[in-house]
This record gives C-alpha cells, structure tokens and sequence, in this order.
C-alpha cells in the first residue's frame, strides 16, 4: 500500500519587479513598506525582483510592478517580453505611467540634450521620447506619483491578492487637504497650488508643509485647468512660471491635459 | 597588424542583484589571465544637466533629487549649497542643525538597507532578505526597526521618506516644533541599541583579505565628522598622512570625468588616478571627529582607531572593501546618536528659511551621500536661470576603483581554480556590492559577460 503524498500548500502568486528609465523610488516603496514586507513575502512569492533578490525566477508571473518609462530601443522590446510573462501588469510612478522627468526630452532637442551631458553622444543609444508603459503595451492598473505612496501600494497588492479593483480615489489633492484639515494656502496666503488639478495620493503633503503641490501625482480624473491658470497668475506666476510648474514630473500628461482637457494616460481597469 | 582572432568565448551570467539600480559586467580572459573587468553602466540617459538649462534657481533642488530614489536628500543637500554658494548665502544655526537631522535620517535608513537587505545576505550565504528574515529573523526584523526609525526622521522633516517636500533654498518650508520632533528621540534611543546591536553582528562576520589599491577622496570639516558640508580632502593610497585638501570650486579640475564607450556613466578620475569615496574614504579622512561611543563601537569592532593629526597619524586606515559594512554600522550608530544631540538641543527658528535671492554667478555644493561624495555646480545667469549644471555622483567617481576591485578578485579566483560562471558572478557580486554602488544614479541593467580566448 501507498503513501499518499502529503498535501502541498497552495503556490503563493508570483511576484515580478522590473525597472525601466527611472530613480528606483518606486520599487523602493515596497522596501520601505516595512511593518507589512515580510507578510507581503508570505502572501506572494518574491520572484523577480533585483533590487532586493540575487536569485531571479524566469515568468511567468501572476503580479508585475513596473517601474520607469521606455526611453530606449531595448526597452521597447523588453516591455513586450514582460507583458507577454504577466498576468496581472500595474505600473508604479510617474516614470511608468506618464514618462518620468526624463520626458522633458519629449519636447526639446535630444541630440542637443546628448551633446550637453556626453562628449562622445554617440556611444549613447537612446529614444527621442520618454513614454508611458501604457503607450508600448496593455496596462492593467496604473499607480500615480514621483514617488508612489506606500499606503497605495500596499492596497494594490492587496486588493490583487483579493481579486478586487484597487480603491484608488481619482479625485484631486484638494479632497486630501480638507480630510487632513489643512488651510487652503492660496486661499490663505495667495501660494499658487496646483492641487485642485493634481490627482490625490500623497495625503496633501506640499499643503501640509506650507507649500503649493507641485503636481507630482500627475493630474486628477476631472480637471478644470483653464480655471486654475489665472488663480495662479493672480498669485504672481507669469505663464512662464505655470508652463515650467506643468512641464515637470508629469509633463506628458499635463500637457495631454492642456491640450484636450483631460489626463492623457488611461485610468485602467482592476483585476476582474 | 592581423589580430589573431583566437577563439573566443562569451557567457551569460545572471543579472547582479541586491544593487541600487541595474548594470552589466564585461570580463575578458585570455588565458586565464584577467585582461579587463568593466563595468557597463547602460544608464538609459536621463539629461538631468540638460533640463536643468533654463529653470529656476529655486528649482534644482525638487529636479535632482529624481535622480535617485535611495539617496534624494543627499541630492537636495547638494543642490542647496551649490545654489546658495552661487547666490552668496550661507545657511547656519538651527536651520543648518535641521539640516544634519534630515541627512542623518537619510544615513540611518540608507546604509540600514544596504547593511541588512543588499550586504549581510552575502556573508551568511542567503539569496536575499527574504531568505536571511527566515535564518536570521531577529537580525532583520531589527533591521527593519532601524531602517523605519530613519525613515521616521526623513518623513517628520521631510514630509516623505523619498523625494521629500519640505526642503528649500535657504532652509525649509516649514520648521517643526520641539514637541513636533519629541516623539522621535524614543525611538532614536531604541534605534542606539539597534545600531549597537548591528555593529556587534556584522562584527561577527568573516571578512576575505582584499585590499582597495586606490586613493581615498571624502569631504572633511575641522571640528564634525563631515556629512552635509566640507572641504574635499584626499588621502593618497601609498601616501603618507596628514591627507591634504583642495577648494571645493576646484572640483572639477581635480575630479575629471570622461566618457568611455562601455558605459553611459562617466567615469571619474581624481588628479588622473583611481579614487574611491564613501565609508572608507569618510572613515581614513575623518574617522577621528566620530564621538567616543562610535569609536568605542569601532574598536570593538576590531576597525581600531582611526588616523589623526594628534596621534601623528598611526591609527588604522580600513581599505579592506568587505569590511566597508563595519565602518557603514559605525556611521548608523553616529547619524542616531547626531540625531538625538540636535533634537536636545533644536529650538525652533523664528523663520523656516533665509531668503535667497536670484543672482548671476557660479555654485559648487558638496555633501556625503550615504556612498561618498557628491557634487553639484551650477551657472546662473543675471534673471537666476540655470545656464549650465554638473552633478558628478559617487558611483562615477568610485566606478575605476569597482573594476579594479573586479579583476583582481576574479584573477585571484581564477588562479584558485574558481572558473565555473557560478563562481565568478558570485564573486562578482559580492565584489560589487561591498561598493554599495548607487547605480540609478547613472546607471541601468546589470549582467555579467565573460569573454575568454584561449
């Protein structure tokens, strides 16, 4: 007679971290997460992830984060192969769902840009653009920020292992502001603040520390910019000002927002 | 000439992990003799200094501090004092002190990370944190606990623990209260025995004979062991103490950066010689200025005493690069213990910051991130826009000093007899690691090549 073999325990979801064009902020928030990190490596099987783990697993892989924009003729083909090893793709950052800083290349010269940085510009490979992840293949969730917040994070991976959309508001910094009891500081100090435009996620940091928000969620789901703009001139920015303020973290999908009113990037859907 | 073309051989290693960023290592072996480890730094370009051009005075400080997720401090500090030096402000007092506190929050957490997460799983044979939190659980979960105390100080100043808010030219957006930073010194005065603790553990770790044939180059001050400000100081590999200082304005004469095909990271060279900067740098130059309870913790760590100009310069230099994570553990224990003097000692600032009007000129600004020294320099002109900047980061300048690193590790593996890909790229990556290279600073992808011809 037989042992039955005794029962395996359920195979934890695979996770995948990979980096593109970017500052490593991203995937750092997961490190930082450090009250929830180890019961995240309980839930989920860490299996790519090379900031954190000398032993990489080949896909596929049932949850991938994505951190930096595709800036570079491998990234194009790179970003392909991911997509096709994950079941469940979100982007996480400003880099990954709108291009990054280094998207302000986007709208200048880059072979001036190369010649600034490199005396032999060309050794260097490079796109002309820096875009999205969601311009090269599907998106299945997209998380705001230059950086992310940790608090959103941890609901993504959380609402995955729940099979459920993330809660993720779409609303703006303002919303923030009043649930943290901040006092509105243009309408107080007359500090230009592009937080009714920005969207939500930081908690309202820049208005909690005296400052204007400085866009690096990107926009919000509805905006009314043509409405902001003289607020902000009132408050002593030249459209020069407001134009750099924009064309910063987010600048690709504030100038999307400029140009047709609404968020360039697409606001995805959750798992199913 | 005809290049004999022997045959050649090239291999894939799996990606070095448990680095900041991604890049990739090219070996040549010509009849198991090491002809060149280089570093390929594939850094998708960023043009940071390009679209710096055109901006604001007030701007570099937000912009590079995307240059780096695990350092943003370190690049906000030095993109203060480059801007201030430009426009003829000096930042002293508490708002200087808030300063320190904030860039020490930044050493807490920063070296935390690389000690428990990215360095220890090598000395104990784990593949990551994950692995060493089921061997060593207690260790990591302190790790953590320390690393979150760091954090905590970045975040209470700084609003975020990356890309935090609240600093400006001048000083800050807005200055805490005492009762604001109190709830801190609890947990700094956990974090002391943390750090104590972490000293006591990587102490116990067995360190391989290696020895960095390079000069060492940190920021010095004359009375503080230097983070947020100093003077560059050097101390020749080979040479003889006291090290000797240049102007931080002469920076770029000294630290020459050029551009190799290999890499999209510049590669430094200090006075036309392999330098290398970070703990072992900061420790050789200005060991002495740490107080007497992380010298005690030195000692006990078996680093000695460091050199200094009242002991005539005896004490002990530490070039071994595995041994960097006892000299980094010594530096947490420093930041938590500076930490906790400036919050004795902090009295709120009647004004957050000091005004710092636009003005036409030239900035250098230099600070000790967490890996070694970096430096900003800005041109302005008369309407305060950026008309040119230069970020020279640690990784570029400690990149001649990795390599050699490499191949001699790799060499004397391979006069061992260790030849097999495993062998080398663990190897390797211990290599890389001891470095605790910041590679999204200039860097991207990491995999190891190997090219032999026979």
């Amino acid at each position: 007679m037989s042992t039955p073999a005794p029962p395996q325990p359920p195979a934890r979801p695979r996770l995948g971290v990979f980096k593109f064009a970017s500052c490593d902020g991203c995937q750092l928030t997961l490190l930082d997460c450090e009250d929830e990190l180890l019961g995240i490596a309980a839930e989920l099987e860490i299996a790519h992830f090379l900031e954190a783990s000398s032993e990489p697993v080949p896909g596929p892989y049932d949850l991938v984060l994505v951190e930096g924009s595709v800036s570079t003729p491998e990234h194009v083909e790179r970003i392909r192969r991911i997509r096709a090893d994950a079941r469940h793709l979100v982007t996480i950052g400003a880099c990954a769902t709108a291009g990054g800083v280094q998207a302000l290349r986007n709208y200048a010269d880059v072979d001036g840009y190369l010649a600034t940085v490199y005396a032999r510009p060309e050794y260097i490979e490079t796109l002309a653009t820096s875009t999205p992840i969601s311009a090269h293949v599907p998106v299945d969730f997209e998380l705001r920020g230059c950086p992310i917040d940790r608090g959103q994070l941890v609901e993504v991976i959380t609402a995955f292992l729940a099979g459920r959309k993330p809660a993720i508001p779409n609303h703006s910094v303002c919303f923030s502001c009043k649930r943290r009891g901040n006092v509105c500081v243009t309408v107080a100090h007359g500090t230009p603040c592009l937080g009714p435009v920005t969207h939500a996620g930081c908690g309202a940091l820049c208005p909690t520390y005296g400052r204007g928000c400085y866009g690096c969620f990107g926009p919000a789901g509805t905006t009314n910019l043509p409405a902001l703009v003289p607020l902000m001139q009132r408050d002593g920015m030249s459209e020069e000002d407001i134009g750099r303020y924009l064309h910063t973290f987010n600048v690709t999908a504030f100038t999307a927002v400029e140009e047709q009113g609404q968020p360039g990037t697409t606001e995805a859907e959750g798992p199913g | 000439m005809s290049d004999p073309t022997p045959r050649s051989q090239e291999l894939r290693i799996p990606s070095l992990a448990r680095v900041e960023g991604e890049t990739a290592l090219h070996l040549r072996i010509h009849h198991g003799t090491v002809i060149e480890a280089r570093l390929k730094i594939y850094e998708p370009p960023r043009f940071f200094e390009a679209f710096l051009r055109g901006r604001a005075h007030t701007e570099p400080p937000d912009l590079t501090s995307r240059i780096c997720g695990i350092c943003p401090v370190a690049y906000q500090m030095s993109a203060c004092r480059a801007v201030e030096d430009a426009c003829g402000v000096v930042v002293d007092g508490q708002l200087a002190a808030l300063r320190r506190l904030l860039y020490c929050g930044e050493w807490i957490e920063s070296q935390t990370l690389h000690i428990h997460m990215l360095h220890a799983p090598d000395f104990l044979g784990e593949d990551d944190v994950i692995g060493l939190s089921r061997s060593h659980p207690e260790h990591v979960k302190r790790g953590l606990r320390l690393k979150q105390t760091g954090n905590a100080v970045v975040e209470l100043l700084g609003g975020r623990a990356i890309h935090p808010v609240n600093v400006r030219l001048g000083g800050f957006h807005r200055a805490p209260t005492r009762a604001e930073l109190r709830p801190l010194e609890e947990r700094l005065r956990t974090a002391l025995d943390d750090a104590w603790d972490t000293v006591r553990w990587v102490a116990g770790f067995e360190f391989p004979d290696a020895e960095c044939e390079a000069d060492l180059l940190a920021l010095a001050e004359e009375d503080t062991y230097a983070i947020e400000s100093g003077v560059p100081t050097v101390l020749r590999y080979g040479g003889t103490l006291p090290p000797h200082s240049f102007p931080l304005r002469d920076f770029t004469d000294h630290v020459a950066e050029e551009q190799v095909s290999h890499s999209t990271a510049l590669h430094s060279r200090l006075d036309g010689r392999r330098h290398l900067t970070g703990s072992l740098a900061r420790w050789a130059v200005s060991g002495h200025l740490l107080s007497p309870l992380a010298l005690q913790a030195a000692r006990e760590a078996g680093l000695g005493a460091p050199p200094s100009r009242a002991d005539g310069g005896r004490g002990e230099v530490c070039r071994n690069p595995y041994r960097s994570i006892l000299v980094r553990a010594v530096e947490v224990l420093y930041a938590v213990e500076e930490a906790l003097r400036i919050i004795a000692e902090y009295e709120r600032p009647a004004r957050p910051y000091v005004e710092v009007p636009a003005r036409a000129g030239t900035g250098h600004g230099a600070t000790e991130a967490p890996r070694g020294l970096l430096y900003h320099r800005y041109v302005f002109d008369g309407g305060g826009r950026v008309t040119e900047a230069c970020i020279v980061p640690p990784t570029a300048q400690n990149q001649g000093a990795i390599e050699e690193d490499l191949r001699r590790l790799v060499q004397a593996g391979l006069d061992r007899g260790e030849g097999s890909e495993a062998e080398l790229s663990r190897l390797c990556e211990r290599a890389v690691r001891n470095h605790d290279p910041c590679i999204s600073c200039s860097a991207h992808f990491l995999e190891l090549d190997i090219e032999r011809t026979h």
